[in-house]
């Protein structure tokens, strides 16, 4: 009992250094908040996370349709969700990044060899595609997740309520609009603010895959942090842009407490 | 529309899915696999050679053996067993009995405190990463496995609560009241009724809080720097920045990385689904 106390309180203990002792008046923030540079980030930092978790939502919930039928080779399958998942992620990024290399990586050889392009892309060189292969090694990281948390709401769902719209005359689509989709929605959510919190994280993948260019393409605001505190060693800065991170995540895990509250009473 | 055509649809259907998802899930890191055992003249030609011509498992070999520069490798591999193995104890140690006065105990500020546990395990190491690379600096511990051990179970221990925690709550109170009529202490009744009933909550932590210590990769590269301390995360973003030109030797660093990871994955699938639900869906 004591060593709870005791580790409860360095707990809160290191939080509060973290957001205490960085406190060097209000410059810092004015001026971020000000500068193109920390919008910017901010605006691809949203991008990836619209994009990605729309794609893992969509792809997750149809892996977690497939999931729930009865066939053969189920268990296997779930059993390989778990392979993305537990790959480091630093792995995943540079298994990624060597797969859309442009020299030699598997995709160009791929879409060559299928004939979707004749001549070999530079992905990683382009703003825009850059940006997308780094959403992909994400995404294919992170969907089979989702799709187990997916698949664990459905399978909550009463089987009654299928067979009851069947005897009304209700098509699988209709029953999918109709019981599905409202049942998962407590499940969305809680996947919804999970994986928000975790685009702040997004920083490994950034890294080692493109180091935040082409010309700042990547530049999501973890890896903008780190550049200012241990690039430009702008400790002062990058510890503002640190308590705007806090202080966003800080609301989300409000709402996130909020969201469970409402699904243990449904 | 009959009911055998419907029928027909659906197998079509789950079998196509089935062969689609199975292929994107393995592709990749079969690619990876394929990449760390062939030749780099297969890797570079164009068109791609998919299968190799000859297999060799020489780049292994000379990570796990030789006394080259890649044998850097195999010391940061035992830094990484090394911070992870202890982060492990350290978390379960504390993260069960904390859990369990939390789950079991009323006190004043408990809900507030488990609130800020959960709050800090959310907070991206990016926003608490100047702190503590200022503490550890002023104390000397810059590139020690010390400093790793203790900053992951700092952050890992609150994730270990509170998931302990809704294990716990899940077993009934009558069962410690009928230990404590039998004449069992708190303590005792703790370790002979609500920890063998844990089991599963127990192994499920375990594992995770090895996974996230053998995975973590920003504050690691931050806090080391030498091969002494070095964790395996920090020597694959390096590989992949000097090895460029060697595909293959960073496809292989990918794959020992990942060995341990899938492992634990697939032997102990059951006890991570369980955790991964309870914790992330039940709350």
């Amino acid at each position: 009992m004591v060593l709870s106390f005791y580790d409860s309180l360095y707990q809160i203990d290191l939080t509060r250094k973290s957001q205490g002792t960085p406190f060097v008046g209000f410059g810092n923030y004015a001026n971020i908040l000000k500068s193109s540079s920390f919008w910017q980030s901010v605006g691809r930092t949203a991008y990836f996370t619209v994009v990605s978790i729309v794609i893992e939502m969509v792809a997750g919930f149809f892996i977690a349709l497939l999931l729930n039928e009865k066939f053969w080779g189920r268990g296997i399958l779930r059993s390989l969700l778990l392979l993305p998942w537990a790959l480091p992620i630093t792995v995943d990024a540079i298994m990624w990044k060597w797969i859309f290399n442009a020299n030699y990586g598997a995709f160009n050889a791929f879409l060559q060899q299928i004939g979707l392009i004749d001549k070999y892309q530079a992905w990683m060189t382009k703003p825009w595609s850059a940006m997308h292969c780094v959403i992909a090694a994400d995404v294919w990281k992170v969907t089979p997740l989702v799709a187990l948390l997916l698949l664990a709401g459905l399978q909550t769902i009463p089987k009654q309520l299928y067979e009851a719209a069947l005897v009304d005359g209700s098509g699988w689509w209709r029953s999918l609009f109709q019981i599905t989709i409202p049942l998962l929605m407590p499940t969305f959510t809680v996947v919804l603010v999970l994986r928000t919190l975790d685009a702040f994280r997004v920083f490994d993948i950034v890294y080692i895959m493109t180091q935040g260019g082409p010309a700042n393409a990547t530049k999501v605001i973890s890896f903008l942090t780190y550049q200012e505190a241990f690039k430009f060693l702008n400790f002062g800065r990058g510890a503002s842009l640190a308590y705007i991170i806090t202080m966003i995540v800080a609301l989300l895990a409000y709402l996130y407490t909020r969201s469970m509250g409402k699904q243990i009473e449904y | 529309m009959g009911v055998k055509k419907r029928k027909l649809m659906r197998s079509i259907v789950i079998a196509i899915g089935s062969i689609i998802l199975t292929t994107v899930l393995i592709a990749p890191p079969l690619w990876l696999v394929i990449s760390s055992v062939s030749d780099l003249k297969d890797l570079l030609a164009i068109p791609l050679r998919w299968i190799p011509q000859q297999i060799s498992f020489e780049r292994y070999a000379k990570i796990l053996f030789s006394q080259g520069p890649e044998s850097e490798f195999r010391i940061i591999m035992k830094n990484s067993l090394f911070v992870a193995s202890l982060v492990t104890i350290i978390c379960v140690a504390i993260g069960s009995f904390s859990a369990y006065a939390f789950s079991r105990l009323r006190f004043p500020g408990k809900e507030k405190i488990l609130f800020i546990l959960l709050f800090s395990y959310m907070l991206p190491p990016v926003a608490i990463i100047i702190p503590i690379y200022q503490i550890f600096s002023s104390a000397n511990l810059l590139d020690t496995r010390g400093a790793l051990v203790l900053v992951y179970s700092a952050i890992i221990v609150p994730f270990v609560i509170w998931i302990m925690r809704t294990y716990f709550d899940t077993i009934p109170h009558d069962l410690e009241d009928a230990a404590k009529i039998d004449g069992c202490s708190s303590l005792s009744t703790l370790f002979r009724v609500i920890l063998p009933l844990s089991v599963p909550g127990i192994v499920a932590t375990l594992l995770f809080a090895f996974l996230m210590s053998w995975e973590e990769f920003f504050i690691a590269l931050i806090l080391t720097s030498s091969p002494a301390a070095k964790t395996i995360p920090v020597a694959i973003a390096e590989f992949s920045g000097r090895h460029s030109i060697d595909f293959g030797m960073m496809a292989t660093g990918g794959v020992l990385a990942a060995i341990p990871p899938v492992l634990i994955a697939l032997l102990f699938q059951k006890y991570i689904v369980g955790g991964l639900l309870s914790g992330a869906v039940k709350g």
